[in-house]
């Protein structure tokens, strides 16, 4: 790429002082340039463009992702409730994010590295993590979920944007190999203000490794709507990069995967990295600790209930005579055979013992460590009894 | 066996929450995580789902006591197989064992630990560079849902290296082939006929079925002449092509059900909480409001006020104001669970707007330290910005009295239900040319009616009329603020 050639690309210049501010402030709604293959009634729109890229697509994958979809929604109900209960110390929903999470999480290839923000536990159930670890973090009973190589997926991170850095880092490593893997990193909306986000783009693009950004609008950095951070489209970020970017709505499962297949084929040919910005929206609270209707208007959550992700897939496949009774009985068993290991696996996990906060540190024996391990172990023998261990421990 | 639901930490380190109400009664049968409470904490009121399925056997705590985290709230009765989860599921606390890292595994040196200057500090364990791990390249998820092939169409095409692109892609799908063969700028001609907006808007008010018009512009375009043409060639009402397009409208369903929810449901449960608890009353007063319409007039000729909008709402909110001072007990709330009545020593005015969405009540705050030029700016932004759909959750709350202007729909009176919380509710009615009696003859006034609705709990007889009387001097003579304030 030469600075002269982005000199002269139109899209680059800086033009938002001619918008007025009536759309300035509807920049970041469904304004244009939104790839879209379902239309919130369910009606599939052709796009000659991104059609190819989902035509080998069938009836029963379309079933699939339903039941995907609404399988991680009644996970993220079943976990807020156990959070309500007091078997989980937070939970971070990802109610009206289910498509974005399916479209993309399904469109991976295994040898694909996954680096995810806090809310991706969608894309977590995509990989095929085990439904326990998904749970253990926000049970407060390790420091992380799962081994990442397990499942090619880094556990989550709650540093806002700092995994966009490992992904890059990742595939900067990839490159180095040869091999036609993809690293994928996800993030908010809020998470694009933050410098290790843009620092990750600067080195994707100087390197062009095979990085793809999935960036999830979801209009709200915790109570800071995305028009204050922004005054571009998000997908217009990226051209500063030098980084190609596609506008998708996030609710539609298939744009959502159409757009993804677009970025991964790219960077498996050597094509550079790729910014998609699903346009979605978090419908219920940041966090289970948080509550959105101190900030945001009710109204906008009615606009984009009508946007629904499940909803719209119900409605395509009932237009195809393919939501029958007996699928939506599957899906509903699926989804509560899950919900059940889930509640089953949380209330009944272990509670970690003091020793295992040296677990997981070092990769390799370190004789430091060990001495400290060492000691720990006799400084708690000295109890006599191990429960009074643990509760002079837990006192502290 | 009996079970007790503790209060969890429903936030992040919250040591105690509020209950506000309880869903189920003792010997209700409840199933896991139907919700039995709603609960208060410092950050947010949330629901509790129940951690059981079984029977309500006591609730420990009464709604609107505070309640500290670890405190037992609720007892359930649970049938003993239920009340044990299955430990089939249950997994070793540890994450699963460090993965195999080949080649990284080194031989641990024990080397000597060299003395360092602060005493502390990993000991360096061999000079070699860290080991790398190796990336896990070959497939080995089962999960990987065979359902989902990672191939797609993607095999044949072209690689797109362009590093900055102004459209989101510009690779052509070689699937899309067919498309190609197609000529440029016919492509709208196979989806609807070629028209600009303004006909098919015509069209469309016309009743006309734009795909029957045969286009005479450029390309086919159809014009706003075609359409004309179309409706004059088939018109009379018997034209066969025309008339289905009119049927058709009125073919739609009979009854429209749409359903309650959003701004509609808010409204219905805030005008029934009202109606329903607190005893209206309603009074009426028509004024002779020609010197406040001479006021006004002469307020937009000054230099001060140019360019402000000045409306009587305006003036009526100042008068609402300065009889509230000499009438207190209509800027009240009626405290039921605290058995107090709440006199307000400032005004938040809630002005009834109807925006896109239904009726809002956003309110300015401390309304009645504004001056009336701040005052008219505050009213113009409030209702600017209830029409575009932008009020914020926090504009809508702590009103303490309201005022409706039906007079803007040319109605005259009404009897407004109060907005839930507050004690009074004006309404104005329309300006009207009307002959009234001026000096001992019938003049032509201008003329408007205000309706007051107060809750009569608060408020008594004399006290609103008093306020209504205030408020009607005013209007009818403003220079007798002078004598009230």
């Amino acid at each position: 790429m030469s600075t002269d050639e982005t000199g002269q690309d139109g899209t680059g210049a800086p033009n938002t002082g001619a918008k007025s501010a009536a759309a300035k402030a509807d920049i970041h709604g469904q304004g244009k340039g939104l790839v879209q293959l379902i239309t919130p009634s369910g009606e599939r729109v052709s796009h000659p463009e991104f059609d190819p890229w989902v035509q080998d697509i069938t009836d029963e994958q379309l079933c699939a992702l339903l039941e995907d979809m609404t399988v991680i929604r009644r996970i993220d109900v079943e976990a807020t409730a156990l959070q309500r209960q007091g078997e989980l110390a937070l939970w971070p929903p990802l109610l009206g994010q289910e498509a974005a999470q399916v479209g993309s999480g399904r469109s991976l290839r295994t040898d694909d590295f996954v680096f995810s923000s806090y809310r991706e536990n969608g894309v977590a159930y995509c990989r095929g993590v085990d439904l326990t670890d998904i749970v253990r973090v926000w049970r407060g009973n390790a420091s992380s979920g799962w081994d990442p190589y397990s499942i090619n997926m880094a556990t989550p991170q709650i540093i806002i944007g700092a995994q966009t850095l490992h992904a890059t880092g990742y595939a900067m490593g990839i490159q180095n190999d040869g091999a036609d893997s993809v690293a994928v990193t996800y993030f908010g909306d809020g998470a694009t203000s933050e410098g290790d986000v843009n620092e990750a783009m600067v080195f994707a693009a100087s390197f062009q490794v095979p990085v793809v950004f999935f960036c999830t609008n979801n209009h709200w950095a915790i109570s800071e709507p995305v028009r204050l951070q922004s005054h571009i489209q998000l997908a217009d970020r990226a051209a500063g990069f030098g980084i190609p970017s596609l506008r998708v709505d996030g609710n539609d499962v298939l744009a959502v995967m159409a757009a993804t297949r677009v970025a991964l084929d790219r960077a498996r040919r050597g094509g550079g990295p790729t910014f998609i910005e699903a346009v979605s929206y978090r419908m219920g609270p940041h966090t289970t600790a948080d509550d959105p209707t101190r900030y945001r208007d009710a109204n906008e959550l009615e606009d984009w209930a009508a946007k629904d992700p499940i909803s719209r897939v119900e409605a395509l496949l009932d237009r195809k005579g393919l939501l029958t009774e007996a699928l939506k009985q599957q899906v509903k068993v699926k989804a509560d055979a899950v919900a059940r290991d889930m509640r089953t696996g949380c209330t009944t996990m272990p509670e970690p013992q003091p020793m295992d906060v040296f677990k997981h540190v070092y990769s390799t024996p370190n004789s430091w460590l060990d001495r400290q391990q060492d000691h720990y172990a006799r400084y708690l023998a000295s109890f006599g009894d191990p429960a009074e261990a643990v509760s002079e421990e837990g006192a502290r | 066996m009996i079970k007790e639901f503790r209060l969890p930490d429903l936030g992040e380190g919250l040591t105690e929450s509020e209950i506000l109400s309880w869903k189920v009664g003792v010997g209700d049968t409840v199933s896991l995580n139907q919700v039995i409470a709603e609960v208060e904490t410092a950050k947010a009121v949330v629901e509790l789902p129940s951690p059981f399925a079984g029977v309500i056997r006591e609730l420990h705590e009464q709604p609107g006591t505070i309640v500290e985290v670890g405190k037992p709230i609720v007892s359930f009765e649970v049938s003993d197989d239920a009340a044990t989860p299955s430990p089939a599921h249950g997994t070793p606390a540890s994450s699963p064992a460090s993965p195999a890292s080949g080649p990284a595994v080194q031989a641990a040196q024990e080397a000597k630990r060299q003395p360092n200057l602060v005493g502390y500090g990993a000991v360096v364990e061999s000079s070699a560079r860290p080991a790398r791990r190796l990336r896990n390249l070959s497939p080995m998820l089962d999960s990987d849902s065979p359902r989902f092939p990672v191939a797609g169409p993607v095999d044949t095409r072209p690689v797109e290296t362009k590093p900055v692109e102004t459209k989101p892609v510009d690779t052509k799908p070689a699937a899309a082939k067919p498309v190609e063969d197609r000529t440029p700028g016919m492509e709208p001609a196979e989806t609807r006929p070629r028209s600009t907006p303004p006909v098919r808007k015509l069209a469309k008010d016309l009743g006309v079925d734009l795909t029957l018009v045969a286009g005479t512009g450029p390309q086919g375009l159809i014009t706003r002449e075609d359409v004309q043409h179309f409706l004059d060639g088939h018109g009379g009402g018997a034209a066969p092509e025309a008339a289905p397009a009119r049927v058709q409208a009125r073919q739609g369903e009979r009854e429209t059900r749409t359903p309650i929810k959003g701004v509609r449901k808010f409204t219905a449960a805030a005008m029934v909480a009202s109606a329903f608890t607190a005893p209206h009353v309603t009074e009426f007063l028509t004024v002779d409001v020609t010197p406040a319409m001479e006021l006004l007039a002469k307020l937009k000729g000054n230099r001060e006020f140019s360019g402000h909008k000045l409306t009587p709402l305006t003036l009526a909110a100042k008068a609402v104001f300065i009889a509230l001072r000499r009438n207190p007990a209509l800027n009240a709330r009626w405290d039921e669970v605290n058995q107090e009545i709440v006199t307000f020593n400032y005004v938040n005015l809630g002005i009834a707007a109807a925006t896109p969405r239904g009726l809002t009540v956003p309110n300015i705050k401390d309304a009645d330290s504004l001056s009336l030029l701040q005052l008219a700016e505050a009213l113009t932004e409030l209702t600017e910005t209830a029409r575009s759909g932008k009020t914020t959750p926090a504009d809508l709350t702590g009103g303490t009295i309201s005022i409706t202007n039906i007079g803007v729909f040319g109605i005259d009176a009404g009897t407004p239900i109060l907005n839930p919380g507050e004690a009074a509710i004006l309404a104005l009615g329309a300006v009207r040319n009307m002959p009234w009696e001026y000096k001992g003859e019938v003049a032509l006034r201008q003329v408007l009616t205000l309706s007051l609705s107060f809750d009569h709990r608060l408020v008594d007889g004399e006290q609103g009329s008093r306020f209504l009387a205030d408020v009607g001097a005013i209007l009818a003579e403003p220079g007798m603020v002078l004598t009230m304030v």
